[in-house]
């Protein structure tokens, strides 16, 4: 029993660090229609500002906490400056044109960030600062779950609610949903979409980066490929539970966490992408929209 | 109040507009009437900023406005409602109507504005917290119309506001029309196919044919008009 409650956890850790990454992937869909296949590069690149920043700071001696605040912030904010800029120079001039030129693009953006950092960075692994500590609170359940997994839950849980909070009752939040419902209404009642789309680009991005390195001071290492890796799952978690459904991303991610942790542990680590591929075949043979996706009406 | 002065406006290569000329007063009621396709909604598009004008100018309140941003003519008072009301289906009303003030801050003038709109159409008020997409046809038109008041205009512009609805709330809705024009002073710009409702509250009339103004005349003399009569009032 408790190695199932075990094998539990970490697929809600694994699940919640899929769902900060699927909401950036859902978001940008639901608002401009795009795949950003770039979005697991900002991630990557979330965790190595994390890295440097926390590097830089433990040489000085800072504490811990401080650590752990300064450099998710600045992961948070260089991460969303390099969401931004990516949507202003390879999305925004191909807004009119056929929507395969801008999934190119995307594509395209993420191979350069790639091969960037494996310039500056080269492709060695690079160990990862431990920055969340053993808690003494968490001792009687260590052996189940471990205090790292607990932060990652407990800091998804935060940011999922703030999130919900922010689209839910703020102004930019309706202006979001308002831009994604019907573009032309958004800029007839005054809204600046293209402002509204920056927006989109620096919360998805700021929760990639957060993802990023929580994730890597969970796993204690990175290099310039843990994006792609990481991206293609979180897609795969976005589809599966209904592409631009915010719910639905943080749905599919912890459904997708939990069948590769079970797989994981019951049959063979070799066999976690097998069983959360099928899962995904599955999904889009009997509900193709996703679990709690729409299907498109097409009124005439 | 607003000019239009031989102004040009094309989707690619196909024009559109050709040379257009109209001039609405404050306080007036004006109708644009035209068939299928003749330029009636890309005349409110290019007016609103979202289609480019190619040449020409529009003038409002005797500043040039057609190089502005859609957003920046919301704030000097140009708000339209657009052809097929265009509610965002997965707001509720409430919500909908938030979204016609987005770029005002005067939380007081809001409230005034809305319990405004609710006195026109007691019907939202009931419906406040249902999504825009679940009312009907009429309470749809209702809500577009309010969503736009909410922004307090002193131009209204108005796309087919009769288009597939009943002739009851046809004529409901024409009456808050005029209300909105008596009470608020607010300037109304009226694109119809149905020229008939249309000429009997406007004060004057355009008439557009392929992207040229053909004939402009009160409404009274419009709707004496023979050729008129024979084109788009079916008598």
């Amino acid at each position: 029993m408790d190695y199932f409650i075990e094998l539990f956890f970490s697929g809600l850790t694994r699940g919640s660090i899929y769902a900060l990454i699927a909401l950036g992937y859902t978001m940008v869909y639901g608002i401009i229609g795009l795949i950003n296949f770039a979005h697991g590069e900002i991630y990557m690149i979330g965790a190595f500002t994390a890295f440097i920043v926390a590097t830089v700071l433990s040489i000085y001696g800072f504490p811990l906490l401080a650590i752990v605040v300064i450099a998710g912030v600045a992961a948070a904010v260089w991460s969303s400056a390099y969401g931004v800029t990516i949507e202003r120079l390879a999305y925004r001039p191909l807004r009119q044109a056929p929507r395969l030129a801008p999934l190119i693009s995307a594509i395209g953006m993420s191979i350069f960030l790639q091969n960037y950092v494996l310039l500056a960075q080269t492709s060695d692994f690079i160990r990862f600062p431990e920055l969340i500590p053993e808690f003494a609170f968490m001792e009687p359940v260590a052996h189940i779950v471990g205090s790292s997994d607990m932060v990652i839950l407990v800091t998804t849980a935060i940011v999922m609610i703030g999130l919900t909070c922010l689209i839910k009752y703020t102004k930019i939040g309706k202006a979001m949903r308002a831009t994604a419902q019907d573009k032309t209404m958004a800029v007839l009642v005054g809204i600046n979409v293209d402002r509204v789309i920056s927006a989109t680009f620096v919360i998805g991005s700021a929760l990639a980066a957060i993802g990023g390195m929580l994730i890597a001071s969970h796993i204690g290492q990175i290099n310039f490929y843990i994006g792609f890796i990481a991206g293609i799952k979180a897609f795969t978690a976005a589809v599966l539970g209904g592409i631009g459904s915010i719910p639905g991303a943080v749905l599919g991610s912890m459904i997708l966490g939990l069948t590769e942790s079970f797989a994981t542990g019951y049959v063979s680590s070799d066999y976690e992408d097998v069983f959360a591929f099928s899962l995904l075949v599955l999904i889009l043979i009997f509900k193709p929209s996703g679990l709690l996706g729409k299907a498109e009406i097409q009124k005439v | 109040m607003l000019e239009l002065r031989n102004v040009n406006a094309a989707y690619g290569n196909i024009q559109v507009l050709h040379d257009i000329n109209l001039e609405i007063h404050t306080g007036e009621i004006i109708t644009l009437i035209g068939a299928n396709g003749a330029g009636k909604s890309t005349t409110l598009m290019a007016i609103s900023g979202i289609v480019a004008v190619r040449s020409g100018k529009i003038l409002f309140e005797g500043a040039s406005v057609h190089k502005l941003p859609p957003e920046k003519l919301v704030s000097m008072g140009i708000c339209q409602v657009p052809e097929g009301r265009h509610i965002f289906p997965a707001l509720t009303v409430m919500e909908n109507l938030d979204m016609g003030a987005f770029l005002r801050s005067d939380t007081e003038g809001i409230k005034k504005d809305l319990e405004y709109v609710f006195d026109l159409f007691p019907i939202l008020a009931d419906r406040r917290n249902q999504d825009g997409g679940t009312l009907s046809g009429g309470e749809q038109q209702m809500l577009a119309m309010s969503r736009a008041l909410m922004a307090r205009p002193k131009l209204l512009l108005l796309d087919e506001p009769s288009m597939g609805l009943a002739p009851l709330i046809i004529k409901q809705i024409f009456e808050i029309i005029q209300k909105i024009n008596k009470e608020h002073n607010t300037t109304i710009f009226l694109v119809e196919q149905n020229a008939n409702q249309a000429l009997h509250i406007a004060d004057r009339g355009y008439v557009i044919e392929n992207g040229v103004i053909t004939i402009s005349d009160s409404a009274e003399n419009l709707l004496k008009n023979q050729d008129i009569q024979k084109a788009y009032l079916g008598i």
